[in-house]
Parts: C-alpha cells; sequence; structure tokens
C-alpha cells in the first residue's frame, strides 16, 4: 500500500524523520520499557516473562482459602467453577480437561492466575502470591513436592505429565523458528 | 412449466428455476387454492404513526428474533450469546444479533482511553490511541467470525432437538473496516526473528492468544467498525483483532496489545480450552481454520412446513479456507443431491446463501446440504466426522462444549405434520 520511497527524500527530511522510517500515517507514540510494564505479563513455556519473586504451597494455601475456594471449592477439588486438583483419566473426547490431566506448560498457570484470578479482581494479586498459589495448586496435584519454592527459575522446569501429547491441526501453518519448534 | 426441471429425488427442482421465473413456479405449485379475503384499510393507513426515533430498532413484532443467553443472570462464568439463524435470512448479521462470548463480561471501555501497545521483537514499539488509528487508511471486508465451539451440540451420540440458533448459533457474518496490520507493523518494523505475535485484550480477562505472523501479515486488521458502525460492545469496541476465517477466539476482542515473539505464548486459550482431544487421547492444539460448513436454516427446528407445497431451502455456507464453490442439498437423506443456486457476490472466508427450490409432497423428507470450497475441502457427513474426531460419551446439555471444531452436515427430518426435527442420516 505505501511504497518505501524514502531513500528518494532529499537528506534532510530523513534527518528530520529518523525515528518514522515507514511512509506511512506515522501517528504511534514511542512506546519504553518503562511505560509498558503494568501490561508486560505474557509468560512463555520458557519461562521468558516471569518475574523476581518465589512461594510455596504451604503460603499458597492460605491465600487459595482466602480468595479463591468459595468459587473452586474446598482442596480445589471443584465448586461453582472448576476442579483445580484431580487428573481424571481422559477416557472420552469429552473427557474433563485438568492442569494435571492436560495442561501442557506449567508456565500457564502462573500467567493465567496472574492475568485473570481472581475472577472478580484479576491482577489484585503480588507476583509473590501469584508463585505461592501456582506451588500450591501443582503440590495439591502432586507435581512438585510440598516443600518445593516457585520462583522463575524452578517453575519452567515442572514438567506436565499430558505435554508431548499435542499436534497442530495444519502443520503447514505452524512458523518454523529452529530449536522452539514446537 | 417447462422451467421446472426435476433435479434430484423427493421433489428438489433446478437451482434455475429462480432465474428463469421464480414467480411462475411459485403460482404453478401454490396454484392459488385459497380465496383472499375482502381487503380494508387498517388503523395505521389511517392516522400517522409514531416518533422517528434517533436510533431505530426493529418492528415490536420482531420482539422474538433475539440472541439466546447461556449466563443471563450473569454468574461469574462466562457468557454466550447465540445468533438465531433461522430467524434471518440474508448473509449479513445484524450487529445486535451478532453472537458474542466474554470470559468476564463485556468490558466497557472509554475509547478515550483505550490504547493499542505493538511491541517485543520490532524495531519501534508504538503505542496508538483509537483516534490516531482512525486517521490511517482503511478497509472493508465481509467475512465470518466463528466460535472454535460452535456445532459442539452435535458431537451428541443422539441427535439434540434444539433449533439452527441452539445447534450453530456461534458464528455470524458481518462487513468489518479497519487497519490491516501490516500497516502498523511496517511503522514498528518487524525484527527477522519474530515468528508470532500475541494478542492481548483489555477485559478483565486480558485474554491473550498467539497468532502465526504470517497471518498477521497476510490479511489481519485491526476492526474499528462493523456492518458501518463502530465495532459492539460483544465484539471489542473501541477495537478487536480481526483474523478472517479462523478461530472466534483468536479474533481478540477489546484489542490492546500485540507482542511479536519467537515462540508461541501457550496461553490458557490457546494450550487447554480450544485444544481438541481426540479419540486417541492427544490432542490437536493450534487449529486454527474454521472449515468448510453449511446448515439449512429454514426449514429447520422450529420452522415448520405449513402444508404440503412449494417451498425454497435456505441456509448459509462458509470456509474459513476461502470460497464457497459449490452447495448440494439433498430432500431424501443423501441418497440423491441437486447443486443449491449461491447468492452473488461469493465472498471469501464469509456467509454465502444458498437456496434450491422444493416441493413437499407431504411425505416423509430428510433436509441435508454439503458444501465445498475453493481449496478443494469438502464437507464432511457426520458418519465421516465422528469416525475421526469422535462423539461424546453421554448426551450433553445444548449448552455445554463436549469438544470442538465440529463442520458434518445437519440433517432435518420432516413429519407428516410438516414438524420439523434434528436427525442423523
Ligand atoms: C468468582 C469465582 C472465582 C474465583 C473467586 C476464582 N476463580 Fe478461578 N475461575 C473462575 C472461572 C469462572 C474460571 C473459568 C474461566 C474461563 O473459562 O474463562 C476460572 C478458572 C480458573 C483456572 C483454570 C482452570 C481450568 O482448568 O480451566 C484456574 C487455574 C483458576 N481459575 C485459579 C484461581 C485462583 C488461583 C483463584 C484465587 C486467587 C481463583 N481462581 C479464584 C472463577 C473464579
Amino acid at each position: 500500500m505505501f511504497t518505501r520511497s524514502f531513500l528518494l527524500l532529499p537528506l534532510a527530511t530523513l534527518l528530520l524523520a529518523t525515528s518514522a522510517l515507514a511512509a506511512g500515517p506515522n501517528l504511534g507514540m514511542p512506546l519504553t520499557q518503562a511505560d509498558l510494564a503494568a501490561w508486560d505479563i505474557f509468560v512463555f513455556p520458557d519461562g521468558k516473562g516471569l518475574p523476581k519473586g518465589s512461594g510455596t504451597a504451604a503460603e499458597g494455601s492460605a491465600i487459595y482459602a482466602q480468595k479463591c475456594m468459595h468459587c473452586h471449592g474446598e482442596g480445589a477439588k471443584g465448586g461453582i467453577s472448576a476442579a483445580l486438583v484431580g487428573a481424571p483419566p481422559i477416557k472420552s473426547i469429552d473427557a474433563p480437561k485438568t492442569i494435571a490431566n492436560f495442561w501442557p506448560y506449567s508456565t500457564t498457570l502462573f500467567d493465567f492466575i496472574r492475568r485473570a484470578m481472581p475472577w472478580q479482581q484479576p491482577r489484585s494479586l503480588t507476583d509473590n502470591e501469584v508463585y505461592a498459589l501456582t506451588a500450591y495448586l501443582l503440590a495439591q496435584n502432586k507435581l512438585i513436592g510440598e516443600k518445593d519454592v516457585m520462583n522463575a527459575q524452578a517453575l519452567p522446569k515442572v514438567k506436565m505429565p499430558n505435554r508431548d501429547n499435542f499436534s497442530p491441526r495444519f502443520p503447514e501453518l505452524m512458523p518454523r523458528s529452529g530449536e522452539k519448534d514446537l | 412449466m417447462k422451467d421446472l426441471v426435476p433435479a434430484a429425488g423427493n421433489g428438489l427442482y433446478d437451482r434455475r428455476a429462480f432465474l428463469r421465473g421464480g414467480a411462475a413456479l411459485a403460482a404453478a405449485m401454490t396454484g392459488y387454492s385459497v380465496k383472499a379475503e375482502t381487503l380494508t384499510d387498517p388503523v395505521w393507513s389511517n392516522e400517522p404513526g409514531t416518533l422517528v426515533p434517533p436510533y431505530g430498532t426493529p418492528s415490536k413484532y420482531e420482539k422474538g428474533v433475539v440472541r439466546t443467553l447461556s449466563n443471563p443472570d450473569f454468574e461469574p462464568r462466562n457468557s454466550h450469546a447465540r445468533t438465531p439463524h433461522h430467524l434471518l435470512h440474508g448473509t449479513v448479521t445484524p450487529n445486535g444479533l451478532h453472537f458474542t462470548i466474554s470470559h468476564g463480561g463485556n468490558a466497557e471501555i472509554d475509547p478515550a482511553q483505550h490504547r493499542l501497545a505493538i511491541h517485543g521483537l520490532v524495531k519501534r514499539p508504538l503505542v496508538f490511541t483509537a483516534e490516531a488509528l482512525m486517521r490511517y487508511p482503511t478497509v472493508s471486508r465481509f467475512t465470518f467470525v466463528e466460535c472454535g465451539g460452535n456445532s459442539a451440540p452435535m458431537f451428541s451420540p443422539e441427535p439434540i432437538q434444539a433449533s439452527v440458533q441452539a445447534l450453530h448459533g456461534l458464528a455470524s457474518c458481518a462487513e468489518w473496516t479497519g487497519v490491516p496490520l501490516s500497516t502498523l507493523l511496517e511503522e514498528t518494523g518487524i525484527d527477522p526473528k519474530a515468528k508470532w505475535v500475541i494478542a492481548e485484550g483489555a477485559d478483565s480477562q486480558r485474554l491473550s492468544r498467539s497468532v502465526p505472523l504470517a497471518k498477521i501479515m497476510d490479511d489481519a486488521m485491526v476492526a474499528l467498525f462493523q456492518n458501518g458502525e463502530r465495532v459492539m460492545p460483544g465484539q471489542g469496541y473501541p477495537m478487536r483483532l480481526l483474523l478472517p476465517g479462523w478461530e472466534g477466539n483468536m479474533n481478540v476482542k477489546w484489542l490492546r496489545r500485540l507482542e511479536l515473539a519467537e515462540q508461541p505464548a501457550m496461553s490458557y486459550y490457546e494450550s487447554r480450552t480450544y485444544s481438541q482431544i481426540l479419540p486417541n487421547g492427544k490432542a490437536f492444539r493450534f487449529y486454527f481454520i474454521q472449515e468448510v460448513k453449511s446448515y439449512i436454516t429454514r426449514p429447520s427446528f422450529g420452522v415448520e412446513l405449513k402444508g404440503p407445497g412449494f417451498y425454497e431451502i435456505s441456509g448459509v455456507a462458509y470456509s474459513g479456507n476461502g470460497k464457497i464453490t459449490k452447495v448440494m442439498v439433498s430432500a431424501d437423506g443423501g441418497k440423491s443431491w441437486a447443486e443449491a443456486a449461491l447468492q452473488e457476490p461469493v465472498n471469501s472466508k464469509s456467509f454465502t446463501r444458498f437456496r434450491a427450490p422444493w416441493e413437499w409432497n407431504g411425505g416423509p423428507a430428510v433436509l441435508q446440504s454439503r458444501a465445498w470450497d475453493d481449496q478443494g475441502n469438502v464437507q464432511p457427513t457426520r458418519a465421516d466426522f465422528v469416525a475421526k474426531r469422535g462423539e461424546a460419551a453421554k448426551v450433553p446439555s445444548p449448552l455445554a462444549f463436549p469438544n470442538q471444531h465440529f463442520n458434518s452436515i445437519t440433517s432435518w427430518a420432516i413429519d407428516a405434520n410438516g414438524g420439523v426435527r434434528h436427525v442423523y442420516a
């Protein structure tokens, strides 16, 4: 749509427009990392994006009772909202998907709790609280030990049982990126 | 009468009857058997009407044409509103009837405060106001949006008796206008390491999905307008990501952030919710494309026949792969097929209305439609589909999602009274 014609512009124009290389309307405002911080919350399967901080299952258990139990039930076994503990075997195509029987990456648990839970007050938890709740749910599901500390180094190393059971529907549409191939 | 060329068994006529002499056809077949009543002036013809309102709404007699709600009391869970296909016609879904799924309710966004940030593996991270985006060159296109869970009740081992709204109401079609994402990424520049774009909404769930960069550069847009007016709150006001033909949930609403990355985020919705369990216990992840599908909207469950005679069989067909090239219709449960007329223009990745002239003789009939797209894909029969993808263990609630991405043929059986039942044929 826009031709990259800036090479033909007089040098003076080019110098004035150092940060505006595209020939479009250029109405975006430069964004610094500091300005983005509150939104910059994607956590990737290799741990990229995990913040500083840590938490344990014992700490998480107390937070859970206060902030999560009224929806997800006692011991996280399910209430008006989904069970967060338990791994019923997947025996049919409509089997319930749980953290322990289905979720491929432990990092998704941290990411989702931090961005979306508790349902009525998302983003009200500190990063330490999110680590603690993540540790609590992983420990309740016997995916880590009761005493294991979850932090940016430990969490991505937790191997989820169902991790290798996924494939893309259209492999040809999957980006190819060397070692990060899925 | 020479225009009425039989095209398939049990009363299906050649689709060209519409083009050559639709009126003659209808006259010939209905036979003018009932005498008209004497015409008089009704009250609305003899007095002034009502105030012309600033924003028009449908006639009060159309109150029943509404979406059905899965969570009418707004309990703390997701909410679905389904499009009443059986009460609509044409190829465009009115904005108030476009299906909506919200995982945390509809965000109520002040457009003056909304921002779209593009960052990550770009040369210049940029943030845009909604007002700034309105000044960019725009494009318009018709495209459908369909939830990956649409048609899920058809995974039931027995046919669920429910309308086309309940079965297939999580798909709609609109004309979307917005800014191609390639334009914005030209301004940010792209680091050659970038392979994925992770999109995030400004809703309370900060719903996020990973999209291959190639799709973003191909035909993705930041949609600002829906059928000519600003995008509805339930569609992501003031802006949504539009990925023509791809799974609805990926078309992130209330779009506020795009991060370019080397890897996908494996967000909750892609790694759990919209990953599809297969009969062997493994799962498809990153399904992306909503595959070729069609269903008859009239007659259909709840849209009954009023005695033998002429009917237009009509429905919608669409494919996330491209254009619909052919729809075949059967009135005998798939024993014989007639080609349906397709409404022009046929748009890529868009609802295509099909029609077939049919004379119901009052006997048993099973109506089916089957669609083909320009990439060589054909809509599967239900038997073929469930042989590969499986069936639910028990009959589920029509509101449940036993599995995803169902696209096989729907069958409507007509009984002697003109009633319509959902059957597997
Ligand atoms: C008001 C009820 C409510 C509260 C309180 C709540 N949740 Fe949730 N939770 C939900 C709902 C509803 C969903 C489903 C979200 C969706 O599918 O969009 C959910 C989903 C989840 C999931 C994903 C489960 C799965 O397997 O699909 C996790 C994990 C979770 N919540 C953790 C928490 C934690 C930790 C807390 C406490 C900090 C919490 N929730 C508090 C309602 C609640």
